[in-house]
Order: C-alpha cells, then sequence, then structure tokens
C-alpha cells in the first residue's frame, strides 16, 4: 500500500498555482489546502470558501465597547457620586462622547483580532503547522489529500501541466521541527 | 494577481531579475546577518541617548518636578512640548498604514512596516513624558477609573486630561496590535529560514501562522476592518491631545480650529519622521529598490499638503484674533513676533510654512539631500511650534506682575534628547530583528507593479506610444532605474 499522505504541488508563479488549481477541480481532485507566502486575490471562491464573517465580529464588539463605556460613564458621573460643577447637569451628554468612541475602536479592533487568533488557533508558541518551508517565501503550495484522491498519476500530470516546478509525495502530514 | 496595471502608473519595485525569493533575501539582509558598523554607530549613540534620559527622569523622580526649569506663570513646558511633537510624529504610521489601505494606495506596501513601528515608538516616548511630568510615577494610577477608600472617588470623565488617558493608551494598544498581527506572516518566513535557538524564538513570535488560504483570508479582513476603525481613531487622538488646550481660557489657546489643525500638524510632523527615518534606512540597508523616488516623492507631496494646511491653519489664527476684537488674544499672537520668544516664533512659521513651500518644485522633491534636509528641518519647526503654542502662550500671563520667561535645567534638556535616543535605540533594534519591510505585502506588487513586469510590456509592444513616452518620462527621476537600458525600447 501507498503510504502518501499528502501530494504537493509546488508552484513558484501565482497564476500558474490558479491554473492548477482549475484543472485539480475539472478532475475532481478535492483541494486540502492552498499555503502561500501573501494573500492570493480570488482564490476563496475558486476553492469555495465562504466570505470570512470576523467584521460582523468586529461590529458587535464594537457595540459592547460603546455600551461598556456608557454605562461607565453613567454610573460614575451621574448615579454613584454626581459632582456638583457649577450647578450644571451631571449627565454632560456631549463629554461623553470621547470615551465612548475610544472604547468603540477598543472593543472592536481586540474582539476582532483576538476572534480571529481563536478561530486560526494563532497563539504564542503553537507549533507551525507547515507543510512546505518555502511556502512562506517564494513557494505557491496546493496541497492534496493523497488517502481520498487516490487517481495519484493523475494528480501530478494535472500539476506538471499547469507548471508545477516541483511535486512531493510526503509520508507525513506536517514538516515539523525536531 | 494577472491583472496588469496600467503603463502610465509609476513602477513600485525597480530592478531587474526581482523574484519573490529575491524580495525575501534583500529584506531579510539586516535580520539574518550581523550588524554592519553603521548601525553600531547608529546604536552606540541612541542608547548613550537612552542612558542620559534614564538619568535625567530618574533625577526627576528622585527631586522632583523642581528639578525642571517651571515657575509659576510657566507651569507646563518642555514636557507638553515633547509629548505633542512625540504623539503627532506617531500619527504618520497609523496614516501610512490605515488612510492609504482604505485609498488603495499601494507604494505604502514598503514603507507601512517601518512607519508602524515608528508609531509605536514614538508614543511610547509621549507616554513617558506623561508619567514623567507628574513628577511621582504612582499618581499615573489616579488617572484610572478605579475603586478606591475615598467612597470611590471617580475620575472627572468632563476633563480633557481623561479623555487624553484613554485615547493615548487606545491609540497604543490598537496600533501595538495591528502591527504585529501585520508582522505575523514576515515573522512565519524568518522562522522557517532560521536554525537552532533563532527559529525556536521566531517559531514562538510566529502565533504558528502557516500561510493557509483561510489565514490569508482572515487576514486580509482584519487588516481592511482595523484600517477602517485606525483612520478615525487617529484623528480622534490627536483632535482630543489638541482639546487639552482648547479647552481651557488661556488666550492663544481657546480657538476652536485647534483640533483640525493639529491633526494637520500632526500627520505633517510624522510624515518628516518618516522621510527622516526611511532615506537613511534605505540608503544603509540598500532597499533602493523597494523603497523608490516615487515613495519619497509622494511623500513629499504629503508634506506639502499638510504643511500648507498647518500654514493656512496658522493665518486663521491671526485672523480670527485681529477679527475677535479681543485684546488679550490679540496681544498673545502680536507677541510671537515682537515678544522676547520672537525667534520661536520665527523658527516654527519659517520652518513650517516658508520652508516646505519648496516642495513646489520636482527638483527639490527628487532630491534626496534636500528631502531629507527639509524634513529634518520640518521636525524642527513643529517641536517650535508646540514651544510657541504652550511657552509663548502662559508667559506673559493676565497681569505683568506675573510675567515671567522659561529657561530650561539641564534636566529638561537631557530628557528632551534622551527621548530622541530611546527612539532610536528602539528603532535600531527593531531593524535588527524584524523585517523593516513588509515582505508579503511587497510581493503581492511584484507581478503587476514593478518595473520588469511593466518593462517587459514595453518591450511586447502592446503598449502605446504616447503612454510609453510619458512612463519612461517619469522614470528620469527614480535613481534605482538604469535610464541606458531604455533608450532603445
Amino acid at each position: 500500500m501507498d503510504s502518501t499522505k499528502y501530494i504537493l504541488g509546488i508552484f513558484d508563479d501565482p497564476d500558474e498555482m490558479m491554473k492548477g488549481i482549475d484543472s485539480l477541480k475539472e478532475k475532481g481532485v478535492s483541494i486540502y489546502d492552498v499555503f502561500t507566502p501573501m494573500p492570493i486575490h480570488g482564490i476563496e471562491n475558486k476553492l469555495g470558501i465562504k466570505e470570512s464573517r470576523l467584521p460582523i465580529a468586529a461590529f458587535i464588539f464594537g457595540c459592547i465597547g460603546l455600551t461598556a463605556a456608557f454605562c461607565m460613564l453613567y454610573y460614575m458621573l451621574v448615579y454613584d457620586w454626581p459632582i456638583n460643577i457649577g450647578g450644571k447637569p451631571h449627565f454632560t451628554a456631549p463629554n461623553f462622547v470621547p470615551i465612548c468612541f475610544e472604547w468603540t475602536v477598543l472593543f472592536s479592533s481586540f474582539g476582532m483580532v483576538f476572534t480571529y487568533f481563536y478561530s486560526n488557533h494563532l497563539f504564542p508558541g503553537r507549533t507551525p503547522r507547515v507543510m512546505d518551508l518555502r511556502a512562506t517565501n517564494d513557494r505557491f503550495v496546493i496541497a492534496v489529500n493523497a488517502k481520498t484522491n487516490t487517481q495519484h498519476d493523475q494528480i501530478d500530470s494535472c500539476l506538471k501541466e499547469a507548471g508545477a516546478v516541483e511535486i512531493k509525495h510526503n509520508d507525513r502530514k506536517y514538516v515539523s521541527y525536531e | 494577481m494577472s491583472s496588469h496595471e496600467s503603463i502610465i502608473r509609476e513602477p513600485l519595485i525597480t530592478g531587474d531579475n526581482i523574484t519573490y525569493a529575491k524580495i525575501t533575501d534583500d529584506i531579510l539582509v539586516p535580520v539574518e546577518n550581523m550588524p554592519n558598523k553603521a548601525w553600531w554607530i547608529g546604536f552606540t549613540v541612541a542608547s548613550a541617548g537612552a542612558m542620559l534620559w534614564l538619568y535625567a527622569v530618574s533625577y526627576t523622580f528622585w527631586y522632583g518636578i523642581g528639578s525642571w526649569g517651571l515657575n509659576k506663570t510657566v507651569g507646563w513646558a518642555w514636557d507638553i512640548t515633547g509629548f505633542v511633537w512625540w504623539v503627532g510624529i506617531g500619527h504618520a504610521g497609523t496614516l501610512i498604514s490605515a488612510v492609504l489601505l482604505l485609498f488603495r494606495q499601494n507604494w505604502r506596501n514598503s514603507i507601512n512596516r517601518s512607519a508602524e513601528a515608528m508609531t509605536i515608538f514614538a508614543v511610547i516616548c509621549a507616554a513617558t513624558y506623561v508619567v514623567s511630568h507628574m513628577g511621582r510615577p504612582w499618581m499615573a494610577l489616579y488617572t484610572l477609573p478605579l475603586p478606591n477608600q475615598y467612597g470611590s472617588l471617580w475620575v472627572n470623565f468632563n476633563s480633557p486630561l481623561i479623555w487624553d488617558v484613554f485615547a493615548i493608551s487606545t491609540y497604543f494598544s490598537v496600533s501595538l496590535v495591528f502591527w504585529y498581527t501585520g508582522l505575523l506572516p514576515d515573522i512565519a518566513t524568518i522562522r522557517d529560514r532560521a536554525t537552532g535557538l533563532r527559529r525556536k524564538i521566531y517559531s514562538v513570535l510566529s502565533f504558528g501562522w502557516n500561510g493557509s488560504v483561510k489565514t490569508w483570508q482572515r487576514f486580509e479582513a482584519v487588516s481592511l476592518v482595523l484600517a477602517g476603525v485606525a483612520t478615525p481613531l487617529v484623528l480622534s487622538v490627536h483632535t482630543i491631545v489638541s482639546m487639552d488646550f482648547a479647552t481651557s481660557l488661556e488666550p492663544g489657546w481657546h480657538t476652536t480650529i485647534f483640533p483640525p489643525y493639529f491633526v494637520a500638524g500632526a500627520i505633517f510632523s510624522g510624515f518628516a519622521m518618516v522621510q527622516t527615518l526611511m532615506l537613511v534606512t534605505r540608503k544603509v540597508l540598500g532597499f533602493e529598490n523597494y523603497i523608490t523616488m516615487f515613495h519619497i516623492e509622494s511623500m513629499n507631496k504629503i508634506i506639502l499638503l499638510t504643511g500648507s494646511i498647518v500654514g493656512v491653519a496658522y493665518l486663521t489664527e491671526f485672523f480670527i484674533a485681529y477679527y475677535s476684537g479681543g485684546e488679550y488674544e490679540q496681544y498673545t499672537f502680536l507677541n510671537r513676533f515682537i515678544g522676547p520668544y520672537w525667534w520661536a516664533g520665527c523658527m516654527m512659521y519659517g520652518c513650517n510654512v516658508l520652508m516646505t513651500q519648496l516642495m513646489w518644485f520636482k527638483s527639490v522633491r527628487t532630491n534626496i539631500a534636500l528631502s531629507w534636509g527639509l524634513s529634518i528641518i520640518v521636525n524642527i519647526g513643529m517641536w517650535f511650534e508646540r514651544f510657541v503654542i504652550i511657552v509663548v502662550s502662559l508667559h506673559r500671563d493676565f497681569l505683568p506682575s506675573s510675567w515671567a520667561m522659561f529657561y530650561p535645567t539641564w534636566v529638561d534638556v537631557s530628557v528632551f534628547i534622551g527621548s530622541i535616543g530611546v527612539f532610536f535605540t528602539l528603532f535600531l533594534l527593531f531593524l535588527r530583528v524584524l523585517p523593516a519591510v513588509a515582505m508579503a505585502e511587497v510581493k503581492l506588487l511584484l507581478k503587476s507593479s514593478s518595473e520588469q513586469e511593466k518593462k517587459k510590456l514595453l518591450e511586447q509592444g502592446h503598449v502605446g506610444k504616447e503612454q510609453a513616452e510619458f512612463y519612461k518620462e517619469n522614470l528620469i527621476k527614480y535613481d534605482s532605474v538604469e535610464q541606458a537600458e531604455y533608450s532603445n525600447i
């Protein structure tokens, strides 16, 4: 039995890699993931990845920040210890604006970034799950699961036709760091 | 990817045979090798400055604010001048990374990383002023609304100084997050090229980045939304800084024009500082192909624009002082020229308004030595702007018996010079351990906006003759382009 776990099509040009994705899809080969050194625009449509909902998360966190700031200011200035400043009203709404705004921004950016880290499992010290070390430098890597896509020769020729500079049959999923 | 951009746009990456690998190699030279002599000289001088800062601030904390030259009339001087100066400088980084991203200005890609780093270090310098001017640094806690034993007496949220605490700390932390998230892919690049302990360190720092489709897709969503919220944030920060002054009843401070005037001034001084740093970094680290003459000229254009906005604000202030009919207001502005601090006024108006007008000339904008000199002049001028606004407005109080002059002590001077040392120490360390140019973002431009791609288009002859001529004319200003190669295309 073939011990290959993943087939990697390694490209040095993003356009050729996109061609590779197209021809693999034509052949009905499912793509596990693609690793690139830079964002590739339009790739998520090709791979059928839905639009990120992170902006929605940012909006919700922003609303929470706004509410938190308003409640804090209202509690401290109006409810808990109203201070008489020249007989002016305690509820000085215009003066609430700057801090409400700052907390909206603070909560939405931190909330969104930490949601991003959480959803992609990014945290300090996480072992990098890298399939090819040059994928962060100058190589564009298409990874195909060899267990579910069994016609390995066809995949190879497909990738080669599209212009892959190298094709790897890896027995291990990740190039781990020992 | 394959969409080529119009030939009439100037290239953002110059040089032949630039590949993705070459971009990585070029940009990581200072990170993966021992630093050169220029770096060591710079670092020695800068860290000497940082030591001076440490000594002067420790002296301040030990003996108190009395060691500064402040007096009853001039109760705010070099400390707040330095604070506003540094915060203003910081604004350019966010502007480049956020506002220019929203406007799809691709030339930002090669300068945003170091500009953001500059923002963070400048805000650190500004924050040290805030803490040290309290004299008793532990009192900084009293600016936060923390429960306390006085029945929980809260802070006065009606005061712009408290807004400032919130604005500056939000600004600092959001900038830091923005910067670090952008760094993750580049740290991963260093990690995958390194061995041994270096790999371990960069591995921890890279958060396990692997460049998969979803990582990039969400990364771009995060960058865009962060840019969207950072844009109003950066405007709000200097607006609130200006309110520290504008909400007082002090003639010279009590003006409604302050928020836009301060924001324009902040962008102005920040771009000047980016220019100062970028021109040196470009030369010393050999980034001529990535930070091109187009970048330099674009920054000079923004300096010219914001400098002119500042000039209009100055004129408006004078007109309004005259038009208001307020004697104290009028005297304050007249005093900037005929008072004992006339030389500070001349520095302010001369450096900021008159000198930057030279940038209307293309030959000035594309001259590296002149651009660098002018960027330093703007930095000096913007320091004097804050000095004039703060000290010169204060020193002639309402009662002539309270009139005084401000004479800085050696501690004032050392804290200021030392803060520049702190800034450059941090910046030089940054250049040494992290990539000074956002590699992933520069790689994005390689197939669309590089000189070599555009040259291919020219050679293939798919370009109209007029457009080709226009493009070649634009290339003449580049110092990193071999002009001879274009004579027979």
